[in-house]
C-alpha cells in the first residue's frame, strides 16, 4: 500500500530492553530487541520457549503485566510514532486497530459465554463505532472472509459448539476485523493438528495477499518458517541472535543456536529401511534469565564455545547486507 | 435447559404460589393479624372463624401467614441485593486490581468477617430503628463477605485466561474488561450464592424477629415464630405453621438457584 515509503519500515522496534522484578531478582527478559517489519512483510521470530518471542509481541502492544512486567528502554515505533510515549488512551486505540494479535490457544482465547458473532462484532463497535446491526452484519462477511461455512448461523454460535481449527479461524477473523496493518501470531497453530495448521498456514497467507497485512509470526516451527516468512529473527534468552532473509537463515545460518534448531528439525526419510542417524538436539534448557552471567547467553550449550564467549557478549555484526548474527565466531573470523 | 429442570420448575412453582398468596392473598383474606379473632391458643380445624387456630392472644394464625409474608420476602430481597452488590463491587475490584487496592478491601472484608454477624446486627438495629429498611440494611451489611471473597476468587482465576488478553489486544480498557468479560463468566457461582444469600437472610430476619428485635409494627413470619415460641408444647401450631413456610420459600429459592447455575452454563445449554 505505502510503497514509495520502503525506506521506512512499518514497525521498527529498536532495542527494546523488559525487565521483570522476581523473587530471585531483576530477570531481564528482553534485552535490547531490534526488529523491523515492511508493509505487506512476513516476518519471523523463532526460538525455544522462554526466549522472549511472546514477551516481545505483548511489548509491542504494550500488554506486559505490569508490575512485575516493566519497559525499561527503547522504541517502538509504529509508522514513525513510538509506540512507548503513547498514554494508555490513546494506546488503547492502537490495540485491535492498526495491530492485533492471534493467540497460541484457540480453545481458551474466546469468551465462552458470547457468541462468536458478537466477540468479532465487539472490536467494530469499539474501534469503528459501528451499530450493533452493522458490526453484527460486519461479523458475518468476516466469517465468510476467513472460510467459515454458513457464517449466518455459524456466528451466533458459542465458542464450544467449534472445533479447534475453526475457533482458530474466529480468532483471526476477530484480529482482521478492524484491517489492521499489523498482525502478531502466536504460534497460531501450535495447538491444532497438522492439517488444520496447514489450511490456517494458507488462509494466513492469503489473507495477507489480498489486505497486504504485515505479519508478525511467532513459531518454534522451523517448517512454518520456511513456508510462511519473508525475514527471520532468532531470539536466545530475550536477545536477537541472529537476523536475515529466511534463505539465509535456513540454508546458511550463522549462529551456532540457529544452526542447532535447524539440524533439531526430523525430516522425513526416502529411504525408511536404512540406518537412521539419531535426530541431533541442542544439549541443556534455555538459562534463567535471573542467572545470565556477562558472557553470550548461548555459551553453557554451544559446542563451539571458547575462552572469550564467557567473558563478553558478542555484539551483533553484519554477515551480509541485510544478515546480521551475533557470535564470536564471526568476529574472529573463524565462520562455525 | 432451565424448563427441563424439574426440581428448578418446582422451586419456580413454590415461589409464584407464595408471592402470589402473599400479594394477592391480603386482598380476598383481609382479617387483620393484629387484631383478636376467637380464644386463645385454639387448635387448627376447630373452629371456622380461625381455620388454622389463633395464637396465645387469640390472633388468626391464617390471617398471620397471609399477611406476614410480605415483610419476609422483601427484607429476603432486600438483604440479598445489598450482599451481592457490595460483595461483588469488593471482591471484583480486589481480583482484578490486585496490589494495594486487593490488601485494603480485604483487611475490610476480613474486619467484617470476624465480628459476630448477628450480634453486629442487633447492634444496627438498637442503634437506629427496628424499622425494615433498617434491618434489612442490617442483614445485608453483615452478610457480604463470603460473596467477596467468591467474587475475587473467580476474577483472580479469570483475569489471567486467554479470553481477557485476547479483549485487551482489541483494545477494550478495565472497565470494560471487569463488567463486560469477566463478570459473566463469573456469575454463575454468584448466582448460586445469592440465591442462597435470600434464604439465609429470609432466616436471619426470622431470627431477629424471634429476638423480637424486627419491627414490631410489622407482621412477619420470623415475628410468629417468636411471638409463639412460650408455647410451643401447647400449641405447635403457632410456632409450625410460619415455620413451614419459612423452609417452603428458603427450599424454593434454593431449587431456583440451582436451576440458574445450570441454564447459565452455555456449556450444558442445547446440546
Amino acid at each position: 500500500m505505502s510503497g514509495h515509503q520502503t525506506d521506512r519500515p512499518l514497525l521498527q522496534v529498536s532495542n527494546l530492553c523488559v525487565e521483570f522484578r522476581t523473587r530471585d531478582g531483576i530477570a531481564r527478559v528482553l534485552d535490547e530487541v531490534s526488529l523491523e517489519l515492511q508493509p505487506g512483510q512476513t516476518l519471523g521470530i523463532v526460538g525455544e520457549s522462554g526466549c522472549g518471542k511472546s514477551m516481545t509481541a505483548l511489548s509491542i502492544m504494550r500488554l506486559i503485566p505490569s508490575p512485575p512486567g516493566q519497559i525499561t528502554a527503547g522504541e517502538v515505533r509504529l509508522a514513525g510514532e513510538d509506540l512507548l510515549r503513547f498514554d494508555e488512551q490513546r494506546m488503547r486505540d492502537i490495540r485491535g486497530k492498526d495491530i492485533s494479535m492471534i493467540f497460541q490457544e484457540p480453545m481458551t482465547s474466546l469468551n465462552p459465554v458470547f457468541t462468536v458473532g458478537d466477540q468479532i462484532a465487539e472490536s467494530l463497535r469499539l474501534h469503528e463505532g459501528l451499530s450493533d446491526k452493522e458490526a453484527a452484519a460486519r461479523a458475518v462477511k468476516m466469517l465468510k472472509a476467513v472460510g467459515i461455512p454458513e457464517p449466518q448461523a455459524r456466528a451466533r454460535e458459542y465458542p464450544h459448539q467449534l472445533s479447534g481449527g475453526m475457533r482458530q479461524r474466529v480468532m483471526i477473523a476477530i484480529a482482521l476485523a478492524c484491517g489492521p496493518k499489523v498482525i502478531i501470531a502466536d504460534e497460531p497453530t501450535t495447538a491444532l493438528d497438522v492439517t488444520v495448521q496447514a489450511q490456517i498456514f494458507d488462509l494466513l497467507r492469503d489473507l495477507k495477499e489480498r489486505t497486504s497485512t504485515a505479519i508478525i509470526l511467532i513459531t518454534h516451527d522451523m517448517g512454518a518458517i520456511a513456508e510462511m516468512t519473508d525475514r527471520v529473527t532468532v531470539m536466545y534468552a530475550g536477545r536477537v541472535v541472529e537476523e536475515g532473509p529466511v534463505e539465509a537463515i535456513l540454508d546458511a545460518p550463522k549462529h551456532p543456536y540457529t544452526q542447532g534448531l535447524i539440524a533439531c528439525v526430523p525430516q522425513l526419510d526416502p529411504n525408511p529401511t536404512a540406518e537412521r542417524p539419531p535426530l541431533e538436539e541442542i544439549p541443556g534448557v534455555v538459562p534463567a534469565l535471573t542467572r545470565l552471567g556477562k558472557g553470550c547467553a548461548f555459551a553453557p550449550r554451544c559446542k563451539y564455545a571458547f575462552e572469550r564467549c564467557d567473558q563478553e557478549a558478542p555484539r551483533r555484526v553484519s554477515v551480509d547486507a541485510d544478515h546480521r548474527a551475533a557470535c564470536w565466531l564471526l568476529e574472529e573470523g573463524t565462520s562455525a | 435447559m432451565f424448563r427441563r429442570n424439574y426440581a428448578a420448575m418446582f422451586g419456580l412453582f413454590l415461589l409464584v404460589l407464595l408471592v402470589l398468596v402473599t400479594l394477592i392473598g391480603p386482598l380476598v383474606y383481609s382479617v387483620d393479624p393484629f387484631e383478636i379473632v376467637w380464644a386463645p391458643l385454639t387448635p387448627p380445624g376447630e373452629e371456622a372463624t380461625a381455620p388454622l387456630g389463633t395464637d396465645y392472644l387469640g390472633r388468626d394464625i391464617l390471617a398471620g401467614l397471609i399477611h406476614g409474608g410480605v415483610a419476609t420476602l422483601a427484607v429476603g430481597l432486600a438483604a440479598a441485593l445489598i450482599t451481592v452488590v457490595i460483595g461483588l463491587t469488593v471482591g471484583a475490584l480486589a481480583g482484578f486490581y490486585l496490589g494495594i487496592v486487593d490488601d485494603i478491601l480485604m483487611r475490610v472484608t476480613e474486619f467484617f468477617q470476624v465480628l459476630p454477624a448477628l450480634m453486629f446486627a442487633m447492634v444496627l438495629v438498637t442503634l437506629f430503628s427496628s424499622s425494615l429498611v433498617v434491618v434489612a440494611i442490617a442483614i445485608g451489611l453483615v452478610s457480604w463477605p463470603p460473596t467477596a471473597r467468591l467474587a475475587r476468587a473467580e476474577f483472580l482465576r479469570i483475569r489471567n485466561l486467554e479470553y481477557v488478553s485476547a479483549a485487551r489486544s482489541v483494545g477494550a480498557k478495565n472497565t470494560r474488561i471487569i463488567w463486560q468479560v469477566i463478570l459473566p463468566n463469573a456469575l454463575p457461582p454468584l448466582i448460586v450464592s445469592a440465591t442462597l444469600t435470600i434464604g439465609t437472610a429470609i432466616l436471619f430476619e426470622a431470627g431477629l424477629s424471634f429476638l423480637g428485635l424486627s419491627d414490631p409494627n410489622t407482621y412477619s413470619w420470623g415475628y410468629m415464630i417468636g411471638s409463639g415460641r412460650d408455647n410451643i408444647l401447647d400449641a405447635w401450631w403457632a410456632v409450625t405453621l410460619p415455620g413451614g413456610m419459612i423452609f417452603v420459600t428458603v427450599l424454593a429459592v434454593s431449587l431456583i438457584g440451582d436451576g440458574l447455575n445450570d441454564a447459565f452454563n452455555p456449556k450444558l445449554r442445547e446440546r
